[in-house]
């Protein structure tokens, strides 16, 4: 038996049918810098949009996955494209009023609300800009519980909710939408649009009904992403430290402390891949961690013994300020904390592992929950 | 005999030193820094002048490294009402320019933004054609109420042409004499860092004017006629006149910079690492074939992120005055610290505060003040104390390292008795004499740069062809700055493949530096 994320979350009712703040926005910024797990892109862009649309449109009404109507239409929104150019040409936030305008004209039906596809990184903050602009309510929850780099890795695609029609929209107002066989197809194809767009564009993907949300979506994501910024936020303003409680409140592992002693990197095929070394500190003095990451984190060994892979989440986070680490500003002499998240469940069914897990990503290795690997760990270990 | 004036204006002191034509300090002097900043300077001048009876005339050139910038931003004073173009309409909207300003800062600068269709793609085709109409109209609205001007446009470090044109046109518009800033001048990508970082340089163009000129005027005051005179810039390079007028923001940290510089030339070492420790904090930097290394990350000023090039500093919470607290078997070191009281509140001076000075002295690693008074201290609890100090430095100087290479460290400043001589990962400890004017030093010996930061796609050009353009832009630019056409050398060569990106992008950093014209 497994604890799960999704356990806890639930309870949280108080935290439901509420508005989303200015505050509640940097608390979610920096949720999701740790949920992004060093990749997903870095949620600055985002978190400005969204201040910028409530300022102008006012607060943004966030309702759980039980509040939808089962027929409702709920539709995703998301930004693709390089990061590089993500943070030059910055999008002109219309764009989802013609994606959703071309949705409703397909599917027949209005737009009742929008949804994250993944809780880390740039775009786990476009939809509280877009529900604030278009008005429409924002859905706590999402398809990842993490981020990740390809389109079908959501838990939408696990439950064959198709992700056409797809919609994909520059900020000159050209729109493309996509009919297509699979969702494999769909993310090939919309790469290729993507740069003849620019480079960076807005996409709306797996539209969904309230009932197949209420089935699919990791519920409560949004809320859980804003109590590990607050945690986070609360601890570095006195000055205290927060790992204890994070670890609580996500049932994670401290895997790791220690002091970066080499970064290697290569591009591939569009990723940034690396090896990061971490040499050990404190009770893991003598004891020395490498850490796999292509965008995001995927693998840590400590002294070569595997304990955690992907999907589980791998967060490293500063060990003066506990503000989470991307893979870009990876560099020696950095000391470090590294973590480890039970993901969710969903992920650890055959088709999810199948969809995410570590051979996916090229290791030849089963995978194995966290709790297993770091939990044995912390029994033989200290 | 030709001689050098360097001076420095520090947050407590202001510092001048007088070099002859072989590089000797014949003169140096401290003053202390004043709220009005040239007050500090001309009593520094004066001060240094009345030390030797040399020639005045014969004084060639005159560097200022000063703090007016910075101060202008934080204090949000003399800024001017800046106009704010951004162009790239339709992409753009979805982020106001200045939108997590501090309320202050951005009402000292700026009401009034537009934004104007236009701007580039990552490839530098056009997003859409620049619109001179609605330009036209916007410098119409414009006349009377602005003081300044800065133009961005998405993707100029790749074309600029949108930021020159619109320039040129503003200049029909507004007149030749309205202070323009174009952002691909200033930064490279990254949009909003970017226009920020062009928006303050507009704004300083008047504290700019008054800081050089007050300067020209200083010296001829105190017969200094003959000067060629430069303002210092953050790093490690000197600005004309002129140049310092048009980009005031390049003067930013232009201080650490200088101490890192002097620090280095006074130990003949061209890399290193250079660890300043002063009353209250100390700044680690490092030094790379004799110039400052920069910072790749977004630097914070005055509340507005920005991207233009920094030193990269890391500052620790240590110095000679850092309070020590001892409770029960728990030490603590600082961060409170008695700053400049150190002379009557450390212990050793006959005060009742533990200092990190007193920990030192009781080691016998400094006999400043009295070593008796401080006598009375356990042993074992001082060396445990000066052991978390070390571990303090120790893990600064490590984050600034880039490999685990072992590299020559120098230390500089008041505090630096405070520090042993084992540092891992430190090949050798070089404590220089004339620690205390290192700063000032640093402007009197600066030379003149040029550099450029570009995206060029490498499906339209070769590699080489890609830098043999960015090395020629840089030796224009270190023309421009003043540079001596014989003496120019391309010191910093930087290519990084971008990610993500077709077309065979890459970026190409070039740094040109050359000698002062004579």
């Amino acid at each position: 038996m497994y604890r799960n994320r999704q356990d806890y979350i639930i309870i949280r009712q108080e935290d439901y049918m509420r508005l989303l703040d200015e505050q509640a926005i940097e608390h979610i910024a920096l949720g999701a810098s740790l949920l992004g797990t060093g990749g997903g892109g870095d949620p600055h862009i985002g978190r400005l949009m969204a201040l910028n649309a409530i300022r102008k449109h006012g607060p943004v009404k966030l309702i759980t996955p039980d509040e939808l109507p089962d027929d409702a239409l709920v539709v995703p929104s998301a930004m693709m494209g390089a990061p590089i150019v993500i943070i030059e040409k910055i999008p002109n936030g219309n764009e989802f009023i013609t994606a959703f305008k071309g949705l409703e004209d397909i599917l027949g039906k209005q737009v009742y609300a929008t949804i994250p596809i993944e809780a880390g990184g740039v775009n786990s903050m476009i939809p509280i800009a877009v529900a604030a602009q278009l008005g429409i309510p924002l859905v706590d929850a999402d398809g990842m519980g993490r981020a990740f780099p390809e389109l079908q890795m959501v838990t939408y695609h696990l439950d064959d909710i198709p992700a056409s029609p797809m919609v994909i929209v520059d900020e000159k107002g050209n729109s493309v939408i996509l009919k297509t066989i699979t969702n494999n197809w769909a993310e090939e194809i919309a790469r290729v649009c993507t740069v003849t767009m620019g480079a960076s564009v807005m996409i709306s993907i797996y539209s969904m009904l309230g009932r197949q949300v209420k089935e699919s979506g990791i519920s409560g994501i949004m809320s859980f992403s804003e109590q590990i910024g607050r945690i986070i936020a609360e601890a570095r303003k006195e000055r205290t430290n927060p790992v204890n409680d994070l670890l609580s409140l996500t049932h994670g592992y401290e895997l790791f402390k220690g002091k970066i002693t080499d970064v290697s990197r290569n591009i591939e095929g569009g990723f940034n891949r690396g090896l990061c070394q971490i040499s050990g500190l404190e009770h893991h003095s003598g004891s020395s961690m490498q850490v796999s990451f292509q965008n995001e984190n995927l693998m840590a060994e400590k002294d070569g013994k595997v304990l955690a892979t992907v999907p589980d989440l791998i967060c490293i986070l500063d060990a003066d300020t506990s503000v989470p680490v991307t893979t870009e500003t990876l560099k020696f002499g950095r000391r470090v904390v590294v973590i480890g998240i039970p993901c969710d469940r969903r992920w650890r069914t055959e088709r999810g592992i199948e969809t995410v897990g570590p051979r996916y990503f090229g290791y030849d290795l089963e995978y194995t929950p966290v709790e297993q690997l770091a939990g044995e760990e912390e029994h033989h270990g200290v | 005999m030709e001689y050098n004036i360097g001076i420095d204006v520090g947050g407590t002191n202001t510092d001048a030193v007088i070099i002859d034509d072989a590089r000797n300090i014949i003169a140096s002097v401290k003053r202390p820094t004043t709220t009005k900043v040239s007050d500090g300077i001309s009593q520094a001048l004066k001060a240094v002048l009345e030390q030797v009876s040399i020639n005045r005339k014969e004084i060639t050139y005159a560097m200022l490294g000063t703090t007016h910038s910075t101060n202008a931003i934080v204090t949000r004073k003399h800024l001017l009402k800046t106009g704010v173009i951004r162009i790239g309409k339709p992409a753009g909207m979805a982020i106001e320019p200045m939108i997590d300003w501090p309320q202050s800062l951005r009402s000292a600068v700026s009401e009034q933004t537009w934004h104007i269709r236009g701007g580039h793609e990552f490839n530098g085709k056009e997003i859409f054609p620049l619109d001179e109409q609605a330009l036209t109209a916007a410098f119409e609205q414009m006349k009377g109420s602005i003081e300044a001007l800065a133009i961005t446009s998405i993707f100029s470090p790749v074309a600029a042409d949108h930021e020159l044109r619109a320039a040129a046109l503003a200049r029909k518009i507004l007149g030749e004499e309205l202070p323009i800033t174009v952002s691909h001048e200033i930064a490279s990508i990254g949009l909003l860092e970017r226009e920020n970082a062009a928006i303050l340089n507009a704004a300083l163009n008047s504290v700019a004017r008054s800081t050089a000129l007050g300067f020209q005027q200083a010296l001829i005051d105190e017969g200094v006629t003959e000067a060629n005179i430069y303002l210092c810039q953050n790093d490690g390079t000197l600005m004309s006149i002129d140049y310092s007028i048009d980009y005031p923001i390049l003067t930013i940290a232009c201080g650490p910079t200088n101490s890192i510089r002097g620090a280095s030339f006074l130990s003949g070492h061209e890399d290193a690492i250079v660890l300043d420790v002063g009353g209250t904090t100390s700044d680690v930097g490092v030094i790379k074939q004799g110039f400052p290394r920069e910072s790749s990350l977004a630097v914070e000023i005055g509340g507005a992120r920005t991207n233009f090039r920094m030193p990269d500093l890391n500052s620790l919470g240590l110095g000679g005055g850092t309070v020590i607290t001892i409770e029960g078997d728990e030490i603590t070191i600082g961060p409170e610290s008695v700053g400049y009281r150190i002379t009557e509140e450390a212990l050793i001076f006959g005060g009742t505060t533990l200092t990190a000075t007193d920990i030192a002295v009781r080691l016998g690693m400094s006999s400043i003040g009295d070593p008796a008074k401080v006598a009375h201290i356990d042993r074992r609890l001082a060396e445990r104390a000066h052991l978390q100090i070390m571990k303090l430095v120790q893990d600064g100087i490590d984050s600034m390292k880039l490999s685990k290479d072992p590299v020559p460290l120098i230390l500089v400043g008041g505090g630096s008795l405070l520090i042993s001589d084992t540092i891992d990962g430190t090949q050798c400890i070089i404590r220089p004499e004339h620690l205390g004017v290192a700063n000032a030093l640093g402007a009197a010996i600066a030379q003149v740069s040029g550099q450029i930061e570009r995206v060029y796609s490498l499906d339209v050009m070769s590699r080489e062809e890609a830098l043999g353009d960015a090395k020629a832009i840089a030796v224009q630019e270190a023309l421009k700055a003043g540079a001596q056409q014989e003496t120019i050398r391309i010191v910093d060569v930087e290519d990084i493949p971008l990610a993500y990106l077709p077309g065979n992008a890459t970026r190409i950093r070039v740094k040109a530096v050359g000698d002062l014209k004579r």
